[in-house]
């Protein structure tokens, strides 16, 4: 008997095929072929299933089985935005730069619309990105249709900016692939808080990717809070460059979504540089979040530190893969990775893969993985002060929580992501 | 009044406390003493309500009210302090927000209003500066990297904070210097009052140098083997156990 499988591409690539007249940079010869070399990659690798080894604990067959038979790019208005935190944002709605809900005036750096600044991008777009590599990023790359592009000059410290994505209800399901890129030039800094979210009950794919760059001393601080509606998925791709002297910040919180991938390739890519890579998976009965890290030291005297914490409730799966690659120029590498997972149901599940490879003689690497449940003892001494069970428990998992969270130096993105755990658990309460 | 009838329990199917019989009159100090091992931890666990320690029968009473049906949080804001043996330490979970989550849960159980953060400082501070206690305990994480001694102080702390009818100190003062032990002695009998009353766990006389009992009782084998006035202390310190095994 012949069993026809969905690979769930097709309705992509007719996608791609009915709107490639109608796509940005449509008479960019440079992005035609970019988008018709990604198509290429995409036709060729479909979804990737659990026989690809990066995606040996993610099932992406609910992602093919939501039928995206046109994935459609719904352009909604905004409905459901939340409130600006700080004064500068940038608003995406499905996967579209909104210049009406944004507020970017006064800004000291560049920044604006990718599919406005299009043909000025040749240089950047698809520098670090690596569609042949990750068929996500050859789905992103086949159709984005908008992002954000930001150059911060050199010296320059560019505050605080919000990147806000979110999806518009829909009957159909809905996809968008923004590009974002991101780019600090020489002892420039920034800090990014990127929310996203979406309505509950629509099925969409967000599938963004980032591309960012950090010259000699740059810090960019990027805290990413993941609030997709319940049946939305997120499948994100960040590549950074990481050049001498330089700091990238990654915090990434995994609160929403049925189904997340959240996928980080950093090089650190000149003496001194410094990457950090933590972040929390807060799941729910039904849930399947994955981060998957790729860490190349490839120069010498950095440092890196990951530190991931997942709580997991109900049947919720988490996934948690981190590579650090240690160059055989990268000598005197000072690399640490945590991952530790706080059962909260006996149906939860996790998968961890730590992986080093280290072709350096003189390196300090080290890693870790913990799975537990709540320990009974703590639980009973703060219930035996009078704190009540809820309560007892919800301090316990927050200080689970707080050895990842506390790495965040950047004042405004640790308040915004304290913020956005403690809404969690009020949401757990109710 | 404390009453305790015919108490026993087990840990892991295993009987600890084999019928305990006991009385603590509002306004009295008990000490209890006895050997390692004879279930004075039992006890005090039985009575805070941990998992694990199964009543088998009997019944234990705080002003009429009966403990052994209630949740941990429900007998503290009963009225209910156990001052651990072994205080647990909670790395992320700040003592300052510990302190105060517990106040503002007692206060709620009473009735009274919550205590906002600078009114809360404010109490903090004042029972800090009589236990002797440096401020900077209130920024650390909840007995994380304490000594033995800041372990104990910081359940004595939290007993100031939280006014009890009812403390079981469960070995507060091992592991503490004559200073030590003075200060926790203080925070006790400042509690002292005709609707407070006080368990004592020691296996040491020095303590109760300080805390004078009403009552000494010898707990051994799961059982009060023996009971008298604060002599009875001076008497075990002097001669062991052993007498009272002989006498029981
Ligand atoms: N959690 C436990 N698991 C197994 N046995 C226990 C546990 N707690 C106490 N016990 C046993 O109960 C008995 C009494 O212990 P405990 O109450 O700690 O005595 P004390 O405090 O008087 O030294 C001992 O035999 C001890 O081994
Ligand atoms: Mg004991």
């Amino acid at each position: 008997m012949n069993t026809v499988v969905h690979s769930g591409a097709e309705g992509f690539l007719h996608r791609f095929d009915g709107l490639r007249a109608r796509l940005p940079g449509q008479r960019l010869a440079w992005v035609q072929a970019l988008r018709e070399g990604a198509a290429e990659q995409f036709r060729a690798a479909g979804f990737p299933t659990r026989r690809v080894e990066a995606w040996k604990y993610t099932d992406l067959r609910p992602v093919a089985d939501a039928a995206f038979d046109e994935a459609l790019t719904i352009l909604g208005d905004g409905e459901g935005l939340p409130a600006p935190r700080g004064e500068r944002r940038a608003v995406f709605v499905d996967g579209r730069f909104r210049e009406e809900h944004s507020s970017l005036d006064g800004a000291s750096f560049a920044v604006g619309s990718l599919a406005h600044e299009l043909p000025r991008l040749e240089s950047r777009l698809g520098a670090l990105a690596r569609p042949g590599e990750e068929a996500l990023v050859a789905l992103n790359t086949m159709l984005f249709e908008d992002g954000l592009v930001i150059t911060v000059p050199a010296g320059i410290a560019g505050g605080v900016l919000e990147l806000s994505s979110i999806a518009s209800r829909s009957e159909r399901p809905s996809a968008f692939h923004p590009r974002h890129l991101i780019r600090l030039e020489a002892g420039a800094s920034l800090t990014i808080i990127e929310e996203a979210s979406g309505p509950e009950g629509t099925r969409y794919l967000h599938n963004p990717v980032f591309e960012i760059e950090l010259a000699e001393g740059a810090v960019l601080t990027h805290a990413r809070i993941q609030r997709e509606g319940v049946k939305g998925f997120q499948l994100g791709t960040v590549y950074a460059r990481i050049e001498a002297g330089a700091t990238y910040d990654n915090f990434t919180l995994n609160a929403g979504g049925r189904l997340v991938r959240n996928e980080i390739h950093a090089v650190l890519a000149g003496p001194k540089s410094t990457c950090h890579m933590n972040g929390a998976q807060l799941l729910r009965d039904g849930q399947h979040a994955d981060t998957t890290t790729v860490l190349d030291h490839a120069a010498p005297d950095c440092a890196s530190r990951q530190t991931y914490k997942t709580v997991l409730q109900g049947k919720s799966r988490g996934v948690f893969q981190g590579k650090i690659h240690v160059h055989q120029v990268a000598q005197r590498t000072d690399g640490y990775q945590m991952n530790q997972a706080l059962l909260l149901s006996p149906e939860a599940e996790i998968d961890s893969k730590p992986q080093l490879e280290i072709y350096a003689d003189d390196v300090k690497c080290s890693h870790g993985a913990t799975v537990g449940a709540l320990d009974a003892e703590q639980l009973f001494y703060l219930r035996a002060r009078g704190i009540p069970e809820g309560k007892a428990r919800s301090m316990l998992v927050e200080a689970f929580l707080q050895e990842a969270i506390e790495g965040v130096t950047d004042e405004t993105a640790r308040a915004a992501l304290e913020e956005a755990v403690a809404g969690w658990w009020s949401k757990e309460a109710a | 009044m404390l009453r305790i009838e015919g108490l026993t329990a087990e840990v892991d199917g295993k009987p600890i406390l084999k019928g305990i019989d006991l009385e603590v009159p509002a306004g009295e100090v008990h000490a209890i003493m006895g050997p390692n091992g004879s279930g004075k931890s039992t006890l005090s666990y039985v009575l805070a309500g941990r998992e694990g320690y199964e009543v088998t029968g009997g019944s234990a009473t705080l002003n009429g009210v009966d403990l052994l049906a209630m949740e941990p949080e429900e007998r503290a804001a009963a009225g209910v302090f156990l001052a651990f043996q072994y205080p647990v330490e909670l790395p992320g979970v700040g003592n300052a927000n510990f302190l105060r989550t517990a106040l503002n849960a007692i206060r709620r159980g009473k009735g009274e209003a919550e205590l906002d953060a600078m009114q809360f400082l404010k109490l903090a501070r004042a029972r800090l500066k009589e236990l002797q206690m440096s401020e900077d305990m209130l920024k650390r994480g909840v007995n994380v990297g304490f000594s033995g001694g800041e372990k104990k102080r910081n359940e004595v702390l939290q007993m100031a904070l939280l006014r009890p009818s009812l403390a079981i100190l469960d070995e507060t003062d091992s592991g503490l210097d004559i200073d030590a032990l003075k200060i926790v002695a203080d925070g006790v009998n400042a509690l002292r009052a005709p609707d407070f009353s006080a368990l004592v766990i020691t296996h040491y006389q020095r303590l109760l140098d300080y805390i004078v009992p009403d009552k000494v009782h010898v707990l051994m084998q799961g059982r009060i083997a023996q009971t008298g006035g604060p002599e009875l202390a001076k008497q075990l310190e002097a001669s062991g156990y052993a007498s009272v095994q002989a006498a029981a």
